[in-house]
């Protein structure tokens, strides 16, 4: 055995770190409970820019909210930090988005996309990298059927109820000439094959089908021809901007149709946008309406509290849900990815704001109320307690 | 085919065409002038939609409610900024970047097209939201069985065709119409001979600019609704039908607007498929009419000397 060649000054230095290291981690143990909560981060994915930000704002800034609410309570085990990331409403995006979240390890679990299109192009990431994701708004059925992922669940509700729902309510209302406008993402071509498989059963006829680019400004050429077939209906399956630019250029050209859209449209943007174009104009959308929702009062009291600049929107209340749901499964079993999926396959009668969320074997969750609305003097309101449904007003042709 | 439902179609065609056409014109002038491809002209003409409409917020609070003055005013304050704007680009961007490459040119304006855009959405109060345009035009139509002829789409074409005519004359018969030809066909020789090359390149783009701006007010009043991302496809196919009708040339640019207004109109009509791909269509013959005349239609009828 050689003998050791490191002078006596080194060695004493380096006994002394060491016994200073061991001394520092006893303290440390001890000392803990004095010391700040472990921080766990979890994400939030939403078009924060783009034509739909206003809604990607809403669910963000919701999913803040209870994030905050969390960290403001003091029997919470760990304090959370919110890394919130933009898809733009792009498929493209959306990946880049994905990737970069589920890649980082620190993030446990998320709440993700608004855009249907968006969706579907990233739950193969979560799926591929294990992260746990709530979808708060895009309503796509294949998002959680196409495939069997135990990492995707999702908290509203689909657009095979909201067209089932919608084809009823037109078709009760006596309709029976129908111009579909549909825009060529996932979402828009999803609604369009629901709409008229659920109007294929009730009698009524589709006269014509259009199919429009998510960014198209020029909307004249497909209503000079929609205005030649002369439907009584026209029903849109696409987002906000686009309705608005469809709405107004209807009535430029004198298109005389009753404007029926899907919950891609119900949002103050779409009001402010068409003024007082909007009235009539149905919609449909999956849950009550926030007043109506049984935590709704609460949720809508704690919002204002933080002052957010906008309002929740639309899927505000869902962003919420979703993420309290992603909370109190981490507080459960802890900051881990795997638990969290596993934990969150056993979802049933969970209590939310938005009522109780059951996720089923796909992890979707069964919403099942669709609430109608139409615009009524600047406001979505509910189709019961609508002029409309008392007779007092009449929509374009109805009899 | 219907013939009122014939005569409707013509009109879309007619109000696309001179839409773009205005944007091409804009187009071919910086090329000529200064031979850059000033890619955030699309969104100039944006801003310049939002700039109107801000004074028409602005003047309806203070009380007037005046179409003609609204629209007047809207007219004056837009161009009045726009042409600022471009003067400002050709001054601090263009000007000193002409010893570099052209693609520096190009590299610089298209990120500064971004940078307007990108501001429009976020400084403007929510941006984002697509945002109604007030109709100031009389809105008074005639239905001629399916053709409806609206007064204002009427007084639009007239007006835009008022403005290419005044340029062509301001361009043909103006000793600063002279000037700009001058400095477009041969720079040292211009400057030789006594024009003051630096003020004319800056008078080109602040009046391409106020093309724009125009258009853009135009955009407006035709489809009553604006946003952020009205002037990106618009600068997209402007430029496209200036370089199908051929770049440098007025004429070419106005024709390249109305035939890629053309084009779309009869893909949306005549394709049995989805409408969506109208553009898809357009630009398809657009490649092709490029590959059988690489320099446009219209050629420029300078040769250069080596």
């Amino acid at each position: 055995m050689r003998r050791s060649t490191t002078s006596i000054p080194i060695r004493k230095m380096l006994s002394a770190t060491v016994g200073a290291t061991v001394l520092t981690g006893l303290l440390s143990i001890v000392a803990e409970p004095a010391f700040a909560k472990d921080t766990v981060k979890i994400g939030f994915i939403g078009p924060l820019t783009g034509g739909n930000s206003a809604i990607g704002l809403g669910g963000r800034n919701s999913a803040d909210l209870a994030v905050r609410l969390r960290n403001a309570d003091t029997a919470a085990k760990y304090n959370y930090d919110l890394v919130g990331l933009d898809d733009e409403c792009k498929p493209n995006v959306a990946v880049q988005a994905a990737t970069k979240m589920a890649a980082d390890r620190d993030i446990i679990a998320a709440v993700t996309h608004y855009c249907s299109a968006a969706a579907i192009a990233a739950i193969d990431i979560y799926h591929k990298f294990g992260l746990p994701i709530v979808v708060w708004g895009a309503v796509l059925p294949d998002i959680t059927y196409r495939n069997q992922y135990a990492e995707v669940h999702r908290v509203n509700g689909m657009m095979i109820n909201q067209n089932e729902t919608n084809t009823e309510l037109v078709s009760k209302l006596g309709y029976k000439t129908f111009a579909v406008i549909h825009d060529t993402t996932d979402y828009g071509k999803g609604h369009n094959q629901y709409f008229s498989q659920a109007l294929a059963g009730k009698g009524g006829k589709i006269v014509g089908t259009f199919g429009v680019t998510a960014d198209q400004q020029d909307f004249t050429a497909e209503l000079t021809q929609i205005k030649a077939l002369n439907p009584e209906v026209i029903y849109f399956a696409g987002l906000t901007p686009l309705a608005v630019r469809i709405r107004a250029q209807m009535d430029k050209l004198g298109v005389r149709a009753v404007f029926d859209g899907t919950s891609g449209i119900v949002s103050d943007a779409y009001i402010q946008g068409l003024g007082p174009l909007a009235e009539g104009t149905l919609a449909f959308l999956e849950g009550a309406p926030n007043a109506k929702l049984p935590g709704g009062k609460f949720f809508m009291e704690k919002y204002a509290a933080q002052k957010y600049e906008g309002p929740p929107e639309t899927y505000g209340a869902f962003a919420y849900a979703g993420m309290d749901l992603v909370l109190n499964t981490i507080e459960k079993v802890g900051p881990d990815r795997r638990k969290v999926i596993d934990d969150m396959a056993h979802v049933k009668d969970r209590d939310s704001i938005v009522g109780k969320i059951t996720f089923d074997d796909h992890g979707q969750n069964t919403v099942a109320v669709v609430t109608r609305y139409v615009v009524q003097d600047g406001k979505f309101v509910e189709w019961d307690d609508s002029e409309y449904a008392s007779g007092k007003r009449k929509l374009p042709g109805q009899k | 085919m219907d013939p009122g439902l014939l005569a409707q179609y013509v009109m879309n065609g007619l109000m696309l065409g001179m839409m773009y056409a205005l944007v091409a014109v804009g187009f071919t002038l910086f090329f000529g002038v200064l031979d850059v491809i000033q890619f955030s002209h699309g969104d100039v003409l944006t801003v310049g939609a939002f700039v109107a409409l801000a004074t028409y917020i602005g003047l309806r609070s203070a009380g007037i409610s005046s179409s003609p003055i609204l629209l007047l005013a809207m007219l004056v304050v837009a161009i009045g900024a726009i042409a600022t704007l471009g003067l400002l680009i050709a001054r601090y961007l263009v000007l000193p970047l002409r010893a570099a490459p052209a693609l520096n040119t190009l590299l610089i304006t298209l990120t500064l097209g971004t940078v307007l855009r990108e501001s429009v959405r976020l400084f403007y109060p929510q941006g984002a939201d697509p945002k109604s345009f007030p109709a100031l035009l009389p809105t008074s139509s005639i239905n001629l069985g399916q053709f409806n002829l609206r007064l204002d789409n009427v007084i639009m074409l007239a007006a835009g065709a008022a403005v290419i005519v005044g340029l062509q004359l301001l361009l043909n018969r103006t000793k600063l119409g002279l000037a700009i030809r001058a400095v477009a066909q041969d720079e040292e020789t211009a400057r030789t001979m006594g024009i003051n090359f630096t003020a004319i390149v800056l008078f080109t783009f602040a009046l391409g600019s106020a093309l724009a701006a125009f258009a853009g007010i135009m955009n407006g009043l035709y489809y009553n609704e604006i946003n952020f991302g009205t002037g990106l496809l618009l600068g997209v196919i402007g430029f496209s039908a200036a370089i199908v009708g051929g770049l440098g040339s007025i004429y070419g640019a106005i024709l390249g607007g109305f035939l890629f207004a053309g084009l779309q109109t009869i893909g949306a009509v005549a394709l049995p498929f989805a409408g969506a791909y109208k553009d898809v269509f357009a630009f398809a013959v657009v490649i092709a009419l490029m590959a059988w005349r690489p320099t446009g239609l219209i050629r420029e009828k300078i040769s250069e000397r080596v």
